[in-house]
């Protein structure tokens, strides 16, 4: 779960490039469920990577959107949990239409 | 503070932003600036002990008509990967990422300004063995190949989606070892089509030599597409 350290520490940064001079109470993750980011390592790391940082202490909220994908063989549209895409028609044609994104909605300062 | 009256309520500010916007940006010049100089430039990953060291060793060793070549290699310690590839005839640069599992486009910006790999030629960058964390993480490459060893199971590509969804190539390596496992090459192949529909693994030893000539192959097309005016030479 190494990697999550490096999006924590990528999400720290961000904030504090956009809220500079602001104390950060809150912040809005939004973590699909094919983004390869597991929500609980985001949570453990983001304490460790605000330490120190106007962020330090902030309330994580994390909402964690379905993955759907398109079947290019059947049309047909439907909801995954893994990047495992099989149609339940058979086929592995199959593009992504959500649930790859990982994005800072929003910050609450004081 | 509250930005109508001035108390000390808290003020919600809409950012929108993508988590690795910076890492894809930084990224994206990388790409123009290989792109710009004709530099194939490939992203070999794996797990620990693929034998992506020993592929890349021979590689350099066949000069097989792919001009210069050059390695960023990527380890959490040690120079011992860039030693090999240095006696093999290339020049490296090593990158340690200390307790980091991936290498990101910051440190491939580093690597490129450094290494500074001549026009026209074939950069490869040996990630940190890892098939996780490398996946998410572009460096601005020009392709993605990815090395799994037969040892490994067929089952890989299903238990690691994110990096077989992204590999431009799949070497399957260490077919001599083939008669002394019992793995069913026939279920990898499937489990690679399932993750990436098309994703037909090439079939290599790098320590025998058997099917390397598909993997100079590809490196030569991909590279002459980059470059038309190779195929006038």
């Amino acid at each position: 779960m190494v990697h999550e350290l490096a999006i924590a520490e990528s999400i720290v940064e961000a904030i504090g490039e956009r809220c500079a001079g602001s104390r950060v109470v809150r912040v809005r993750l939004s973590v699909g469920r094919l983004s390869g980011v597991v929500p609980d390592a985001i949570r453990f790391c983001f304490d460790l990577a605000a330490a120190g940082t106007p962020v330090d202490g902030a309330t994580l909220d994390i909402e964690e959107p379905d993955g759907w994908a398109r079947c290019r063989s059947c049309g047909d549209e439907y909801r995954v949990d893994d990047l495992i895409l099989l149609c339940p028609c058979g086929s592995a044609d199959v593009e992504v239409l959500r649930g790859e994104s990982l994005t800072i909605r929003s910050v609450e300062v004081t | 503070m509250c930005g109508t009256c001035g108390c000390s309520a808290p003020t919600t500010i809409t950012l929108e932003q993508r988590v690795l916007e910076k890492n894809d940006l930084l990224a994206a010049r990388n790409r123009a600036w290989l792109a710009g100089r004709h530099i194939f430039a490939v992203n070999v990953m794996s797990s620990p002990g693929s034998g992506k060291t020993t592929l890349l060793e021979r590689t350099v060793r066949a000069m097989v008509g792919l001009g210069p070549v050059s390695v960023i290699e990527g380890d959490q310690e040690t120079a011992l990967d860039s030693w090999r590839l240095r006696a093999a005839g290339c020049r490296t640069l090593q990158i340690n990422t200390g307790a980091g599992c991936h290498l990101d486009a910051t440190m491939m910006a580093e690597g490129l300004r450094e290494l500074d790999p001549p026009e026209g030629s074939v950069l490869f960058v040996e990630n940190v063995g890892n098939l996780v964390c490398p996946a998410l993480f572009d460096l601005g490459e020009s392709a993605r190949a990815v090395v799994v060893s037969v040892t490994e199971g067929a089952d890989k590509p299903l238990k690691y989606p994110h990096m077989f969804r992204g590999a431009d190539l799949l070497l399957l390596n260490k077919v001599d070892l083939l008669p002394y496992l019992d793995v069913d090459v026939a279920a990898f192949e499937r489990a690679a089509a399932a993750v990436r529909p098309g994703l037909v693994p090439l079939a290599v030893s790098a320590t025998r030599g058997d099917g390397l000539e598909d993997w100079y192959a590809w490196l030569r097309a991909r590279q002459d597409r980059r470059d038309p005016q190779r195929l006038a030479r």
